[in-house]
This record gives structure tokens, C-alpha cells and sequence, in this order.
């Protein structure tokens, strides 16, 4: 791929960005955006990881020792909510904003002054969320899935903050997902066909057509809860014709779509950085775009497999086996492909291809353990365990949250033109990597054992491995602090980064000065 | 990629404070929402306020991006942009309508039937003795509990038939008005558009007074089970989408008058047009899933 | 084997918790021939995944051992091959069926709609569990006995903690049981591991489940679903015993509700009223209200002081009667004695520095149960 660099000396734009505050603010630039949402999301990760801690630290015993049960309820559901919609997803959208422009050769993002919009919902979303805990009568207490009737009839009067905050936030990605749809259909330089994309860009492609289908389901499902509450209406209620299953078809219909949303960006920077460090053009390019586009497919109708023990008939649970098996095979051709981008390869192991290959790893294993809970007749057994939890922290933690490691130290080259510290960022991933199986491991045991998930005190039998699992919790989180310290110290005496600080790495991001000028590509490159 | 392979400039605007002042538009008016729901007195005044923002900002955003269209910065590029994205808005709302659809679907074929002692196990007599599903549902299982008894359902004929008919012309005469653009006849395209709007506001009076007619004689409410809820919910939120249309559409009459568009150059025109249409093919899904059938 | 050992030791010092039991790393086998069939499902997809990560996590780690770049590795150009994509789309597919064949099995003998010989509905209430055995007039609430000193580590935990009831749920051995299970509030889940049943309880609807438990013995379980508070207090226990001795139990129950309904025709002193009430208000109302009467307000409100402890008698019983809609407060009417009834409302209104001074007799009570 040969390109012709960009010139940035165009008149409009000559100019750096505005100073002081209205910079942030005002800003139409996807840099800034980009890491607007990349510091909200850190912030963000910090604020839910404490609240992993408080879980934590009352698990480490059986008994009740810090905290009440009504408080840990709410503890579970901000920890779930802010990491899904805090954490997770701003980040990729940060992601996107930061590279799909530089990676397509496009002048911005299609529609800038909406993105500006699409981020500054999120601090007062998130505000509005968080204020509930110091409401009279607690904040959300009924799981991030928030099932009807417990977050509708039984539910603390926060409630209705909680259902407004979603739907900003649900107005905030749908605006971000059509702008990301936008640039990378109309911006793409020319010479750059849908099959010459780089993979990051087709992940989020997919992820925001995923985004634009079911934001709106939520939306929707919130909208009913919030009248059942208010209106008298009787959507979840048996005694007016409803049905709370119903909560759970819609909400799941949003649900499931949404655990893809969180991992198919991850899938785009593994195949970005597998390549890169094993000096190798990516495995079957063509048949990873295939599976991603099957994997969306099929994600909008498994919804019920985490459902199955409401009482469906046995066609439906059969129906929704299938379909979920299904699954299994466009994820494993992902999962053959990178293993053999790095076979007969020449690979070194810099931090960024450490996270990658622990994602390979570590979300194998997430997705095994999916096969298992994809059989309706053990998943009765598995069902609302510690197994569910240990299995959708092994495809979000290594999976997601890896994925964003990867990508942060992939790029911080190019964002700030400083290199991290290579051996403080091993030390980083190696602590993670060991805190993190040691947290989300013994879960697995103590789940199959049968302990329930989302409770604050357990019989004496899990006590042993819940010990364990919450020293894992604390070497884990406290160990994201090296990575603050990291790109802080990069950022203040990082040593000065080459336009291209990785042997073999490709793409038009490659081919501009690093830091990336404030504006690239006013004229687009030609891409042969 | 022929056609993006321009040599113009793709238009990035400079810092602009109109997202900003959205967001406090929109956060005014949902804190005043949430506060009065809550029953908090000066929450209706939030929400205002936060109303008055939002047109504001409509005012000035739209404002400056009428400006920058007329003052010729838009390359054929930044055009697709704008459509591409009122696609994708629209392509949004009808997921929304989706999920009030799929509700509607599954209460009426899964959840009322079980309900009414069929499913595959069929033992809900044991707590709903004597309740019969049927459709429109007007005695609800718990009868006699918290819910309204509805004392007779929505027909098709009449109002419903009335405005099925008014919003299908309003398509039409949009449509004209649309030929009109086209071939550059100013009259055809003001009055096309006029015809919409008027039609529009017919619409919502007729909607308007069967609302009346159904709360305080029908005893259709939305307390009334989940007949009245899904009624409401979903021709609510249609005649929402109607009344945000109509108001687009007086904008573009406006704009029409003041003669913004030309035959080659007039997205707004087409994205209220989008709009309108997609709002039509939802009340036909509404006619005929929620009256008639 | 003596560094194993040693190891060993150092993890026991490390976790004293070791002392309250062994590890248990997997699922029970059960007691039912449907749990065996789910366990042995379970171990078979298991060994597959084992397996397939073997195999692919081998390749992976001979890749990256092999071909560093530091041992001087060349990348070799490949990077794409249809055959190689479609076997790695088929062979997956086989392995997906091969698992599925077992999976719809199991899951189809999960579904025996067959006559069943005990009926039992089972409802979810915050928190705790109802059983009604359909036709036989046996109806009683199971509730956690766990006193709140152990869970507040004031006492040391009895090997059971958490996970014993006052009243468990006899079953007999070899019988079909068909379980209905319904919610009074929000959703619970029914769950006993080693019957490998699990079943939301939904309020309004009515599940189905069955069960035939092969072997006597006290299986014990959890609410599977978050519903509110004390969802980590509602546990199930199960008494399964022979059919001789499950049919003098019940005859036993119609005995005990015999004795009841005399009992409530007796004259209660204010003493025994009130001793009487401190026991059903800890088991039933001191979760929410709390044991020294303060609530949690503003979602469960204080009864030292309150308005309705302290007012007209008739409204009082009302409440605690009927319930209060939309909150969590249910309908004790159907879930209490007249006896108990009389004895907690007593006890509330004179106690925790509340002093009303009046009593409320269950024949009293009864009059309203017969009303109502």
C-alpha cells in the first residue's frame, strides 16, 4: 500500500486548536474528542472499579461486614452499568473517533460539531446516574439488567433518574454509531474499497450498525418501565394483561447486540496489532469480515439463551440453542485466523502484542465457557451462578478491557509523539494478567459449586475461593494505577516517538508525523 | 469511489457552541422530566426552560448550517454526509418502532393467551380463575384490582380510517411539492408543502379528539390494562413523531417561501420528506395492527 | 511431593476459612436421574473445550516459541487459503452437532409433562418461600433461620449458615413431584443444585417443573434470581424421605393446623401475646423494619413512633392484613395465623419504647379472616 502523505497547510484549517477551556468544549476536532472520551472512560473505569472493590471487600468473608445488603445491591448495579456504559463503550468510541479518520485518510469525522454533542451528553448522564446514591432511598438496587417488576414496582423512587440517564445515553451512542457509519461509508480516501479497510474500521463499522439497531430497543424498554412507574400503564404487570418476561425479551433484544457492541472493536485492534508484531499481512482477511458480519447476524436472534430458565416452551429453547451455537463457528474462525497470523511469523512481544495475545488466550476461554452455557439443559444448572459471572468477565475483562490496553498502548505513540516506558508497561500487563485470572478464575469453581451471583453473604463452603477471588479483585485494580503513572509518564518525559515506532506496522495512520497534527488529511491520500 | 474523489475540501467547521448548549438543553429537560414525575413543583419549569433552549439552539445551529450551505462551503461530499446520517437517524426510530411493535406482538400472541390458560402447560387458571384472553382486552385478569375496566375498544372505521386517508394525501402532496422543487415551480412546491402541513394539523386535532372520546367515554385509558397501555404507547408515540414532523415541515414551507432551495441543492427539503414518509408508513403499520386487526 | 506439601501448608495458614470446609471445584451430580444426565452433559462439553484448547493454545504457543524474531524467525508471506477457511468452518460444525445430539436429550427429558403423583406450588415471596401441597391442605412458609448474630459476626457460624429454614419442604423418594411455581412480588428463581432445577418464579405466570429424587437426604439451595434486599436470605431446603414417612408427615401438618385453629379461640394473655409476637416479628417483619423497630426509611418505614403503630388498632391490623400495594410491604392476611397476626400487631404497638397499652386478641382476628 503506498500513499501519498497528506499536506495540512490548507487555509481553513492553518490554525492549531482555540486555548483554554472553550477548546474542549466548543471542539468539532476528532482528536480531541477522541480523547475526551478516552479520559471520561479512564475516569469512568476508575469510579466503577471502586465499586468492584466494595463488592469485593465485603465477599473476601462470609457474614456481613462493611456494608448493608440494599447498599451492596446498588454497588453491583453501578459497577455494572458504569463499567458497560461508562467505561467500555466510550472508550471505543474514543477509539474510533481517534483513528477511523486517520486510518480511512478522512479530514475529520463526517459530521463534527454532532460528535462534540455525542460526547458532552455523557458527563451529565453520568452525573444524573451517579447522583441516585445519595437519593433518599439509594440509587439502582436491581442489577445492571434492572428485570421488571423489581425496577419498576418495587423500585427506589431514584429510579426515574436512572431511566433518563439511559436514555441520554442511549441518544449519545446512537449519535456517535451514525456518525462512525457515515465516515467510514462517505469519507474513505479514494482507492480505499470496503476491502482494503483496515479491520478496525469494519469492527466499529459493524458495531455501529449494532449500536443504531438496538440503542433504540432500549430506549424504548426504559420508556415502558418508566410508565408501568408513573402513567399506570401495565406493560409488566400480569394483573393488567402484561407480562415481566416481556422486560426480559425486549431488554435482552437490546442485550445481547450490546455484549457484541463491547467486544467486536476489541476483535479490530487484535487484528490491527497480531499483524504489526508478527511482521505478517493478517490471516484471511477476507473470511474475518465474513465472520464479523455473521457474529452481528446472529446476534439479534439468540437473545433468549439468557433466558432460559423463565419457563419458555421447548421450542423455543431449542430454537435458541441452536442459534447460539451457531455463534460458535464465525468466532472461531476469528480465533484460527490470528493464531495463524502469528504462525510462521517473526514475533517480538511489545506490550501492545502481550495484551493481544493474552486477549487470544483469555477469550478462548470466555467463549468456551459460552458453549457450555449455551446448552439449555446444564445452563439450568449455571444459570444466575458465579459461572456466568466468571464467563462474562473472562469475554469483557480480557476481552474488552485488553483490547482497549492494546489499542492505548499500540497508538499513544502517534496521539502524543512520546514513547511509554516498555518495561513499565510489561510490568503493567503482568500484574493485570495475573491479578485477573486469579479474581475471575476460582469464579468458575465457586459457581459451579453453586453459589448465586448478586448475593452479599454466602454459605461457608465458597468461602475459600471467594477469599481468593477478592485478593485477585485488589492486586487487579490497584494495579491500573501503574497504568495511570505510565501515561502520565509518557506524557511529561516520554522519549520522542518516530512517525512509525513499529517495524512493520501499516496504515495511512503510519504515515503521518507523530503526534498527529492537529488536522490530517484536509486533502485525502491516494490510496493504491 | 468515483464520486467522493473530488478535489474540493471535505467542510470541517470550527469550534461551535451549540452542542454544548444542546446538551443543557437536553439535560434541563430531562431533569425536569425525571423531578416531575417525582412531583416536584418547579420541575415543569425546567423542563421548559430546557425547551426553550433546544429551540433555541435549533434556531442558531440549523442557522449557522443554512449560512455555511448558502455561503457555498458544502461540497457534494459533506451532502451525502447529511443524508447518510438522516438515513441512519430514521433507520434508528423505526428499531425504536421495532421494540413498540415487537410488545404489541408478543403480548397479544404469547403472553395474553398463557395468561388465559393455553401455553404448552396451561395451569394459570390456578391464580387468573375465569379470566378469557381475549383482543382488544377489556377485563383484565385482575379484575376488579388497580386497572380501569375498559367498556369498549377502538374500531377501525371513523377517526381512524379518517386520518389513515389524511396522512396517506399529506405523502402525496409532499410528493408534488417534491416535482415542484424539481422543476424549479416555486407555487408548486409552497403550495405542495402548505397542503402537508395543513393536512398534518388535521391529523392531529382528529387524534387529539379521539384521544378525549376514549379517555372519558371509552374508558380506554392507560390505566386500563394492557390494552390502553399499548394503544397509547404506540399511537402516542406516532402522533409524537407527527407533531415534530409537522413543525420540520413548517420550517421548510418557510424556508421554501424565502426561496433556500434549488432543484440540485436542497437536503433539508428531502430529510423532512424522509421523515414525513416514514412517519406514514408507521401509522399504516399502526392502522392495521392496532385498530383493525 | 513434599513441596506439595509444604505449599499446601503455607495456602492453610494463609486461609483459615480451609478449616469450614472441603474445596469444591464442580457441580454436584445430584440426586435425580435428570441431574445425572445434566452432569454427565456437562462433563463431556467440558472435556471437548479442554480439548479444543489444547489444540489451539498448542499451536499458538509452538508459534510463538518458534518463530521469534529473535531466533531469527522469517515471516513467511502467506496469508490466506479457502480450503483452509472452509475446514475450519465444517469441523467446528461437527463438533457443534456432535455436542448438540446429548444437549437436545437432555433438555427434552427436562421437559416430562407426564402425570405427575404430588402436586406442589411454590411461591416466591421477598424473601422467603411457600409451599402449598395442591389437594392436601398442607400450606406453610419456609423462612431462614440463620440468626442475625452469626451473619453479623457476633456468633460463630453453624455449618449451615445461610442455608437452613424453619420449615423445610418434605418430599418423598421415587415419586413424580410436579412444582407450579408463581411469584407474590418480584421474580425469585427456585433452585436446588442437586435436583438440577432451577425455575424462575414469576409473578402472575405459573412454571412448571418435575422432579422423582432417588435418594433420601436434606438438599439444600438458593433464590437464583436478585429480588430485592435479602435475596441472599432466602434459602430452600429439601427433606427427602420414604413414603411412609412423608404420608405420617402430612397427617402430622393437618394436625398441627387443628391445633392452631383451637389455639386462636383461647383467651391470650398480654405476655404471652407479646412473647408470642417478638418471635414472628424477628422471623418475618425484622428484615425490613429491623429488629429495634427504626426501618430503613424512606423505603421501610420506622414503627417506633409511627403513626400506624401508635393509632386506631383497626388500621394497624389493616396493614399488616392487606398489605400496602406497590411497596414491599405484602398482604400477611393469608400468610399468618389469626394467632400470629395478634401476637406481632400487639407486640408492635408495645414495643421499642412504643406503649399503646392495648392488645389484639386472634379471635379478633379470626372475625376479620372470616370477613375478608
Amino acid at each position: 500500500m503506498t500513499t501519498q502523505v497528506a499536506e495540512t497547510g490548507h487555509d481553513d484549517h492553518a490554525h492549531g486548536p482555540a486555548k483554554g477551556i472553550t477548546r474542549w468544549l466548543f471542539t468539532t476536532n476528532h482528536k480531541d474528542i477522541g480523547s475526551m472520551y478516552l479520559i471520561f472512560s479512564l475516569i469512568m473505569l476508575f469510579i466503577g472499579g471502586s465499586m468492584a472493590f466494595v463488592i469485593r471487600a465485603e465477599l473476601f468473608q462470609p457474614g456481613l461486614q462493611l456494608v448493608e445488603p440494599n447498599f451492596f445491591n446498588q454497588m453491583i448495579t453501578m459497577h455494572g452499568l458504569i463499567m458497560v456504559f461508562g467505561a467500555v463503550m466510550p472508550a471505543f468510541v474514543g477509539l474510533a473517533n481517534w483513528m477511523i479518520p486517520l486510518m480511512i485518510g478522512a479530514p475529520d469525522m463526517a459530521l463534527p460539531r454532532l460528535n462534540n454533542l455525542s460526547f458532552w451528553i455523557l458527563p451529565f448522564a453520568f452525573s444524573m446516574m451517579m447522583v441516585t446514591l445519595f437519593m433518599d432511598g439509594g440509587g439502582p438496587n436491581f442489577g445492571w439488567t434492572f428485570y421488571a417488576p423489581l425496577s419498576t414496582t418495587y423500585a427506589p423512587p431514584s429510579v426515574t433518574f436512572f431511566i433518563f440517564a439511559i436514555h441520554m445515553m442511549g441518544a449519545s451512542s446512537i449519535m456517535g454509531a451514525i456518525n462512525v457509519v457515515v465516515t467510514i461509508v462517505n469519507m474513505r480516501a479514494p482507492g480505499m474499497g470496503y476491502m482494503k479497510m483496515p479491520m478496525f474500521c469494519w469492527t466499529w463499522l459493524i458495531t455501529a450498525f449494532l449500536l443504531i439497531a438496538v440503542m433504540p430497543v432500549l430506549a424504548g424498554v426504559v420508556t415502558m418501565m418508566l410508565m408501568d412507574i408513573h402513567f399506570g400503564t401495565s406493560f409488566f404487570d400480569a394483573g393488567g394483561g402484561g407480562d415481566p418476561v416481556l422486560f426480559q425479551h425486549v431488554f435482552w433484544f437490546f442485550g445481547h447486540p450490546e455484549v457484541y457492541i463491547m467486544i467486536l472493536p476489541s476483535f479490530g485492534v487484535v487484528s490491527q496489532v497480531i499483524p504489526t508484531f508478527a511482521r505478517k499481512k493478517l490471516f484471511g482477511y477476507h473470511s474475518m469480515v465474513y465472520a464479523i458480519i455473521a457474529i452481528a447476524v446472529l446476534s439479534f436472534v439468540v437473545w433468549a439463551h439468557h433466558m432460559f430458565t423463565v419457563g419458555m416452551p421447548l421450542a423455543g429453547e431449542l430454537f435458541f440453542m441452536y442459534t447460539t451455537m451457531l455463534i460458535a463457528v464465525p468466532t472461531g474462525v476469528k480465533i484460527f485466523n490470528w493464531v495463524s497470523t502469528m504462525f510462521k511469523g517473526s514475533m517480538t512481544f511489545e506490550t501492545p502484542m502481550l495484551y493481544s495475545i493474552a486477549f487470544v488466550i483469555l477469550f478462548t476461554i470466555g467463549g468456551l465457557s459460552g458453549i457450555m452455557l449455551a446448552l439449555a439443559p446444564v445452563d439450568f444448572v449455571y444459570h444466575d451462578t458465579y459461572f456466568v459471572v466468571a464467563h462474562f468477565h473472562y469475554v469483557l475483562v480480557p476481552g474488552a478491557i485488553f483490547g482497549i490496553f492494546a489499542a492505548v498502548y499500540y497508538w499513544l505513540p502517534k496521539w502524543s509523539g512520546k514513547m511509554y516506558d516498555e518495561g513499565l508497561a510489561k510490568f503493567h500487563f503482568w500484574v493485570s494478567f495475573v491479578g485477573l485470572n486469579l479474581t475471575f478464575f476460582p469464579m468458575h469453581f465457586v459457581g459451579l459449586a453453586g453459589m448465586p451471583r448478586r448475593i452479599p453473604d454466602y454459605p461457608l463452603q465458597f468461602a475459600d475461593f471467594n477469599m481468593i477471588v477478592s485478593v485477585g479483585a485488589f492486586l487487579f485494580g490497584t494495579s491500573q494505577l501503574i497504568f495511570v503513572f505510565i501515561l502520565i509518564k509518557t506524557l511529561r518525559s516520554g522519549k520522542a516517538a518516530p512517525q512509525s515506532p513499529w517495524e512493520s506496522a501499516e496504515g495511512l495512520e503510519w504515515t503521518i508525523p507523530s503526534p498527529a497534527p492537529y488536522h490530517t488529511f484536509a486533502t485525502p491520500p491516494k490510496v493504491d | 469511489m468515483t464520486a467522493t474523489a473530488s478535489s474540493e475540501h471535505y467542510y470541517v467547521p470550527e469550534g461551535s457552541r451549540w452542542p454544548i448548549i444542546g446538551v443543557i438543553g437536553i439535560f434541563f429537560v430531562v431533569l425536569g422530566m425525571a423531578l416531575w414525575v417525582n412531583d416536584i413543583t418547579f420541575a415543569p419549569y425546567l423542563t421548559l426552560t430546557g425547551t426553550l433552549i433546544i429551540a433555541y439552539l435549533f434556531f442558531g445551529w440549523f442557522g449557522d448550517v443554512i449560512d455555511e450551505s448558502m455561503s457555498g462551503k458544502y461540497s457534494t461530499q459533506v451532502d451525502t454526509s447529511f443524508r447518510q446520517g438522516m438515513i441512519w437517524f430514521i433507520t434508528s426510530e423505526v428499531f425504536f418502532f421495532i421494540a413498540l411493535f415487537g410488545t404489541l406482538y408478543y403480548i397479544r400472541a404469547i403472553s395474553l393467551p398463557w395468561l388465559g390458560g393455553e401455553g404448552h402447560l396451561g395451569s394459570s387458571n390456578l391464580l387468573w380463575d375465569g379470566f378469557q384472553a381475549t383482543w382488544p382486552l377489556l377485563a383484565t385478569p385482575g379484575a376488579g384490582g388497580e386497572y380501569v375496566q375498559g367498556k369498549e375498544a377502538m374500531g377501525a372505521g371513523g377517526i381512524p380510517l379518517y386520518n389513515t386517508i389524511i396522512l396517506l394525501s399529506s405523502g402525496a402532496t409532499l410528493t408534488w411539492a417534491h416535482w415542484g422543487l424539481k422543476k424549479d415551480s416555486k407555487s408548486q412546491l409552497v403550495g405542495g408543502l402548505a397542503l402537508t402541513v395543513l393536512l398534518g394539523f388535521i391529523f392531529f386535532g382528529f387524534q387529539a379528539y379521539e384521544y378525549y372520546h376514549a379517555y372519558n367515554e371509552m374508558d380506554l385509558r392507560l390505566d386500563s390494562g394492557v390494552y390502553g397501555s399499548t394503544f397509547y404507547m404506540l399511537t402516542g408515540f406516532h402522533g409524537m413523531h407527527v407533531t415534530i414532523g409537522t413543525i420540520m415541515l413548517l420550517v421548510i414551507l418557510i424556508r421554501s417561501i424565502k426561496g433556500h432551495f434549488s432543484h440540485e441543492k436542497h437536503f433539508a427539503f428531502e430529510a423532512v420528506a424522509w421523515y414525513w414518509h416514514f412517519v406514514d408508513v408507521v401509522w399504516l403499520g399502526l392502522y392495521f395492527f392496532v385498530y383493525w386487526l | 511431593m513434599l513441596q506439595n506439601v509444604r505449599i499446601l501448608s503455607v495456602l492453610l495458614a494463609f486461609f483459615p476459612a480451609l478449616a469450614w470446609s472441603e474445596w469444591e471445584v464442580n457441580m454436584t451430580r445430584g440426586v435425580t436421574d435428570t441431574s445425572a444426565a445434566i452432569y454427565d452433559l456437562h462433563m463431556i462439553v467440558f472435556y471437548i473445550c479442554v480439548v479444543i484448547s489444547i489444540v489451539v493454545f498448542g499451536v499458538m504457543f509452538w508459534s510463538m516459541y518458534h518463530h521469534r524474531k529473535s531466533k531469527g524467525a522469517e515471516p513467511h508471506p502467506f496469508h490466506e487459503s479457502s480450503t483452509i477457511e472452509i475446514l475450519w468452518t465444517i469441523v467446528p460444525l461437527i463438533i457443534l452437532i456432535v455436542i448438540l445430539v446429548p444437549a437436545t436429550k437432555t433438555l427434552i427429558q427436562t421437559y416430562d409433562t407426564a402425570e405427575s403423583d404430588i402436586d406442589i406450588q411454590v411461591t416466591g415471596y421477598q424473601w422467603k418461600w411457600r409451599y402449598k401441597y395442591i389437594g392436601q391442605d398442607v400450606d406453610f412458609f419456609s423462612v431462614i433461620t440463620t440468626p442475625s448474630d452469626e451473619i453479623y459476626n457476633k456468633a460463630e457460624k453453624n455449618p449451615n449458615y445461610l442455608l437452613e429454614v424453619d420449615r423445610p419442604l418434605v418430599l418423598p423418594i421415587n415419586k413424580k413431584i410436579r412444582f407450579l411455581f408463581t411469584s407474590n412480588d418480584v421474580i425469585h428463581a427456585w433452585w436446588v443444585p442437586a435436583l438440577a432445577l432451577k425455575k424462575d418464579a414469576i409473578p402472575g405466570f405459573i412454571n412448571e417443573s418435575s422432579t422423582k429424587i432417588n435418594e433420601p437426604g436434606i438438599y439444600r439451595g438458593q433464590c437464583a434470581e436478585l429480588c430485592g434486599k435479602d435475596h441472599g436470605f432466602m434459602p430452600i431446603v429439601i427433606k427427602a424421605v420414604t413414603e411412609s414417612e412423608y404420608v405420617a408427615w402430612v397427617a402430622e401438618q393437618k394436625a398441627l393446623k387443628q391445633k392452631e385453629a383451637s389455639a386462636s379461640q383461647k383467651d391470650w394473655s398480654m405476655e404471652e401475646l407479646m412473647a408470642k409476637g417478638e418471635e414472628v416479628y424477628n422471623k418475618n417483619c425484622s428484615a425490613c423494619h429491623q429488629p429495634t423497630g427504626v426501618g430503613l426509611p424512606p423505603v421501610f418505614p420506622a414503627l417506633k413512633d409511627s403513626p400506624i403503630a401508635l393509632g386506631p388498632i383497626q388500621d394497624h391490623m389493616d396493614i399488616v392484613f392487606s398489605g400496602k400495594a406497590g411497596t414491599g410491604m405484602s398482604a400477611y392476611g393469608e400468610q399468618l395465623s389469626a394467632v400470629e397476626l395478634a401476637a406481632v400487631v400487639t407486640y408492635e404497638r408495645n414495643a421499642w419504647g412504643n406503649n399503646v397499652g392495648d392488645k389484639l386478641l386472634p379471635a379478633d382476628v379470626e372475625k376479620l379472616k372470616g370477613g375478608k
